[in-house]
């Protein structure tokens, strides 16, 4: 009797899973036409692709210089993006915490930052090239905008998981209820503020290589130009400044970031 | 300043359809120390939680909890008090509630926030006057040697003489703890009710702390409240509190002996049902 129940529901298990399989392969499949996968195109045009990759080399180190210049400047709009992200995602993400303010306040606040993190930092730079014209600083605040977004649903996410009995514990001394944010809350969710602020910088630095193609500053111009002007040979330089650039900063910011885990 | 120090009239609450508490009425006098008893889930954390205003009671005509001649709350609404007179009631919490990541001295200072310059407490800058006496008060709990230390770091005992500590620097004049030994050990439980005696007997600030230790109460406290499902069970010197009174306290059954000075009015009895059918 418990035999055969077993192996009823085993059996009802096996076709569960069958079914599964079934729809993840189905999905695939519809998705593979969608994106017009034809990895034959890949052994087709071999000739091709051994031909540009041949044009990479030799590096061309003429312009080093110029282009860690504009390494640096693509870096300074990151830092720049991300501080001014960090400083007003912190009051709205305070905004955007159920367990501090009532739901008039923090719905509308997180539809808002939810806006500001739908739209890629790229459209929002060629948006403010046209407003605030071309270069850096357009794309700092394309950075800033969308960087708002993300981080304020990040650090309302860590203020939401803390315990209430610390801010209780400093409600019940008279303090106001800003201090009560300020000594009981904050201490609990600087670490972790902190580490996805650290981690934000990092991948702002990547997409900060690319705000240059639609004219908002930092290093994607000239890789933009070398790239129309198929000059592979610098291109290659380009991206190795951007490698060695994005990996010691991560590294940099990855040390900083253990410290206050 | 008048004698009353606390007065609780008709309080009631009730979360969702349980009813947590039920008409409670007491008064408890300045430099008294009380011990609030009663089994577990009879409502005492609520009680002290209504007390500071950290909850709010139901929406009753006369409720109100009073305390040294300012409303706390009333039918149900909290009352508008100022950060001065928020900071006369210290609380301490059986979870000690302090702030993990910072020093056991920024954990003590936190009890000036209610009475500094607003400025100044938003900044977090506090004078040397003012950690002068959080020293002082830690070396009352006898914990001056760990000032610098992460408060984390601590023992269950140790954190709730912090919060003593943070108690006493906020200077309040009447000190309400919830289960402040309920989650220590023998050893720290004594010095912890010791310290809570010292506080009433040498500063003579009144003190109401929930116990479920009888001894305790026993051997710290003058007089006792009890609480069985909500109401007002036992209200007297502790000395009456008998082994026979205990034990019905603590037995399951309903509440057949009831508190027995209340006065049995035909009226304050008939009351909640009224009010019960009116719902």
């Amino acid at each position: 009797m418990q035999s055969s129940s077993l192996s009823l529901a085993s059996h009802k298990r096996r076709w569960l899973k069958l079914l599964g399989w079934g729809v993840i392969l189905g999905a695939l499949t519809w998705a593979w036409q969608g994106a017009e996968m034809q990895p034959g195109l890949l052994v087709k045009n071999t000739d091709n692709m051994v031909q540009l990759a041949g044009d990479f080399f030799p590096l061309r180190f003429g312009n080093l210089k110029h282009y860690i210049a504009q390494m640096l400047v693509t870096v300074q709009i990151a830092i720049w993006g991300t501080l001014l992200a960090v400083v007003f995602a912190i009051p709205c993400s305070l905004l955007s915490s159920e367990n501090l303010v009532p739901w008039w306040v923090y719905q509308p606040m997180r539809r808002l930052m939810d806006a500001c993190r739908a739209i890629n930092e790229l459209v929002f730079a060629m948006l403010f090239v046209v407003a605030v014209g071309l270069g850096p600083f357009a794309g700092t605040l394309a950075l800033f905008i969308h960087t708002t977004g993300v981080l304020a649903k990040l650090f309302s996410e860590a203020v939401e998981a803390t315990e209430a009995g610390p801010m209780e514990g400093v409600r019940v001394t008279g303090a106001g209820r800003i201090e009560e944010i300020i000594f009981g809350l904050i201490p609990q969710v600087l670490p972790l503020w902190i580490s996805v602020s650290l981690y934000r910088f990092e991948s702002n630095i990547r997409s900060a290589t690319v705000l240059g193609m639609v004219g908002a500053g930092g290093i994607g111009v000239s890789l933009w130009e070398t790239m129309r002007g198929f000059q592979y040979s610098e291109t290659a330089t380009i991206m190795l400044v951007i490698i060695v650039a994005v990996t010691l900063l991560d590294m940099v910011s990855q040390q900083v970031r253990k410290r206050f885990i | 300043m008048s004698l009353t120090n606390i007065a609780v009239e008709q309080l009631s609450k009730t979360f969702g359809r349980t009813t947590v508490l039920q008409d409670v009425d007491f008064e408890i006098d300045a430099g008294d120390m009380v011990a609030l008893i009663g089994p577990s889930g009879s409502g005492k954390s609520t009680l002290l939680r209504l007390m500071v205003g950290l909850t709010r009671a139901n929406r009753e005509q006369r409720s109100r909890v009073t305390i040294m001649d300012r409303a706390v709350q009333q039918r149900g609404k909290l009352t508008r008090c100022s950060r001065a007179e928020r900071c006369r009631v210290g609380y301490i919490f059986q979870q000690y509630n302090l702030v993990g990541r910072l020093s056991v001295l920024t954990n003590v200072l936190i009890g000036h926030l209610g009475s500094m310059p607003r400025g100044r407490a938003l900044l977090g800058r506090f004078n040397r006057q003012e950690r002068l006496r959080a020293l002082e008060a830690l070396s009352r709990v006898g914990l001056e040697s760990l000032a610098g230390q992460r408060a984390n770091t601590l023992s269950g005992g140790q954190m709730q003489r912090v919060a003593i500590a943070r108690a006493l620097v906020q200077d309040a004049d009447i000190i309400l703890a919830d289960e402040p030994i309920a989650s220590l050990d023998p050893r720290s439980a004594r010095e912890v009710m010791k310290i809570l005696q010292r506080i009433n007997e040498e500063d003579g600030r009144t003190v109401l702390v929930t116990l479920h230790q009888v001894e305790y109460a026993r051997e710290f406290c003058r007089r006792a409240i009890a609480l069985k499902q909500g109401r007002l069970y036992y209200d007297d010197s502790i000395q009456h509190l008998t082994d026979a009174r205990l034990q019905a306290l603590y037995d399951d059954e309903g509440l057949c002996e009831l508190f027995d000075r209340r006065p049995q009015q035909p009226d304050t009895i008939t009351q909640p049902a009224a009010a019960g059918a009116a719902l």
